[in-house]
């Protein structure tokens, strides 16, 4: 077999209350894919985010990210919740991109890129305002250095909280419908900023209903309905070739 | 054809790129100006307005009112404006307000941090922080401040000593008689802060509830703690809702002070009491005493004005610093 991939997601299963949201999900990511996630509204998507890097906690079912079981210690076959300063430890590895952005109102672009490390890292300042001025470059925005957020369009908004996210040097980014809050003519900004990140070899779980981004840039798709993958494979290939009825309605409904 | 949207269109500014004009706030300005310029013809307005002789009426009857309230009180003989003027910069009164400013200032300062402590306890995982605050708020907001005064100022009746020690009877390191610990000062001090506690424990949990819970989720997923995630991502934004009961907390503690005067606190209140008692100017002295609590409320006011500012730092659309910085990107710069 091939090295290990970077996320392994084992039969997780997650309720909230009465609601089963997750009814078994298996999926691995390889270092450096991508991985797109797409599926009807409700389906389970951001659930299945969240626990990646557990916002969320499972029912059942295990979760690695490059080796680490998530949330857990497994010792004399018996597993140990981590502690807060463990799970932040690992976080620090997991960058994510939220739908509504949730820049820091309070901090201007650069200091938004700056946070993780200068608080998390404990990085010099002048250090972490060098690299989160590299990021902001990358990410097309260095004249909106000095910006707050709401003096920011969504889109330019979106590529500060990819920079703020890069800026932990993170091994996985999990993209959680990342244009969908964005008037259709900011979404191409957002998109080529991830695309050029898949290019560098960033691995990448994406939400997305951006069906022309996930054939293009993604190494594999997920089709999730009713909390379990009911189809995936190669993106050419399964949306060329939809097999199940459901993939077929829903592909039809997002074009 | 091309519409430049900037007031100041340069070839620099025509030739950026198309994403640096998507939507900055900078490439809006000076839209209509931009438009006359385009070949439109100005249609200025210089109306006229109706006329409103009801407005004249009230604020003429108004301004009578004022007037004659000013000389009946300037004419009154009862009013010793020689007394009020004599006192007003004395000694004693000075000293009085010192310890009011001093009350004022450090009660909040106490009240603030027990607020934001029984807060983060009020809204933390743990069934037993939460009810030890629900307690603390329930029992000082119910019970009235002068009563707390009183009792502070005479804890040695129910605790005669104060140690460090082993508790539930052991030995005793350090012993200190109540009577000396307490004088009227520590006890205003205790009474005023711990009060002060219980309601800025309520202003301070709405604040934090009123922050966004996508902003905790952004810094946990940055691998921020709970700690961090409170001191640099929620108090700050909490702060926004905090701060303006917050100042209307602090004017109000300026007045509360003058309680103290029932347990002989050496404020304002309690100065002014001392010498009308000596020279029976009782309306003088209580003239001279808010005048002073009228000085301190204006002063405190502008404090507040200027502190709302500051923490509004990024809900204003441009904030007068980055209009600065952003000088130079209007006239095409980058
Ligand atoms: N914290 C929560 N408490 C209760 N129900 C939730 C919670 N989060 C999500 N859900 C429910 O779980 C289902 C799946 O949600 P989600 O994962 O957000 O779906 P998707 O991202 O695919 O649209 C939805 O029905 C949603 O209402
Ligand atoms: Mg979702």
């Amino acid at each position: 077999m091939m090295a290990e991939p970077m996320v392994k997601i084992r039969s997780v299963r997650k309720r909230f209350g009465p609601l089963e949201v997750l009814k078994g999900i298996s999926l691995d990511v390889l270092a450096g894919g991508v991985v797109c996630v797409v599926g009807p509204s409700g389906s389970g998507k951001s659930t299945l985010l969240r626990c990646v890097n557990r916002l969320e906690t499972l029912d059942s079912g295990r979760i690695w990210v490059d080796g680490d079981l998530i949330g857990y210690r497994e010792q004399d076959e018996k597993l140990h919740m981590l502690r807060p300063a463990e799970l932040s430890r690992q976080r620090q590895d997991i960058g994510m991109v939220f739908q509504r952005f949730h820049l820091f109102p309070h901090r201007t672009a650069l200091e938004n890129v700056m946070e993780g490390p200068v608080t998390v890292k404990r990085a010099s300042k002048a250090e972490a305002r060098q690299r989160a001025a590299e990021l902001l470059e990358r990410v097309g925005l260095a004249d909106r250095a000095h910006h707050y957020p709401a003096q920011l369009s969504g889109g330019q908004q979106q590529r500060v909280a990819i920079a703020r996210s890069l800026a932990m040097s993170p091994k996985l980014m999990l993209f959680d419908e990342p244009t969908s809050a964005l008037d259709p003519e900011l979404v191409q900004e957002v998109l080529a900023v991830m695309r050029d990140l898949a290019g560098s070899g960033m691995t990448m779980m994406v939400v997305t209903h951006e069906m022309g981004f996930a054939r293009e840039v993604g190494d594999h798709l997920v089709f999730i309905d009713g909390g379990v993958i009911v189809e995936q494979g190669h993106p050419r290939e399964v949306l060329a070739d939809p097999r199940h009825e459901r993939f077929r309605t829903f592909l039809g409904q997002v074009r | 054809m091309a519409v430049s949207r900037t007031g100041d269109p340069t070839p620099a500014d025509r030739t950026r790129a198309p994403e640096a004009r998507l939507s900055g706030p900078a490439s809006r300005a000076g839209g209509p100006e931009a438009e006359t310029r385009a070949g439109e013809p100005e249609l200025a307005i210089k109306a006229v307005r109706p006329p409103r002789p009801g407005r004249w009426l009230t604020a003429g009857l108004a301004t009578l009112f004022l007037v004659w309230l000013a000389y009946t009180i300037i004419v009154n003989e009862n009013l010793h404006w020689d007394v009020i003027a004599a006192f007003l910069l004395d000694g004693r009164i000075l000293g009085g307000l010192w310890v009011t400013i001093q009350l004022t200032v450090l009660s909040m300062a106490i009240g603030l941090v027990l607020g934001v402590l029984a807060a983060v306890m009020q809204l933390s995982g743990n069934p037993v922080l939460r009810y030890a605050s629900a307690l603390y708020t329930w029992f000082f907001r119910g019970t009235p401040l002068l009563v707390q005064l009183i009792f502070w100022f005479n804890i040695g009746l129910v605790f005669p000593t104060f140690g460090v020690g082993v508790p539930f009877g052991g030995p005793k390191l350090i012993e200190l008689q109540a009577n000396e610990l307490i004088t009227p000062f520590t006890a205003a001090l205790l009474g005023l802060a711990i009060n002060e506690g219980a309601y800025m424990a309520e202003i301070v949990r709405a604040g934090i509830r009123s922050v966004d819970p996508g902003q905790r989720e952004a810094a946990e997923s940055l691998g921020m703690s709970h700690r961090q995630v409170l001191r640099r991502v929620v108090l700050p934004q909490a702060m926004r809702v905090i701060i303006p009961p917050t100042g209307n907390q602090f004017i109000s503690m300026l007045k509360t002070t003058s309680m103290v005067s029932v347990i002989a606190g050496a404020e304002l209140l309690t100065v002014s009491q001392r010498i009308y008692l000596g020279n029976f100017e009782v309306i003088a002295l209580l003239i001279v005493a808010s005048v002073w609590y009228v000085v301190l409320t204006t002063l405190a006011t502008i404090g507040q004005h200027y502190v709302e500012k500051r923490f509004e730092r990024g809900h204003h659309a441009l904030p007068a610093r980055i209009r600065r910085n952003l000088r130079p990107f209007a006239r095409g710069g980058a």
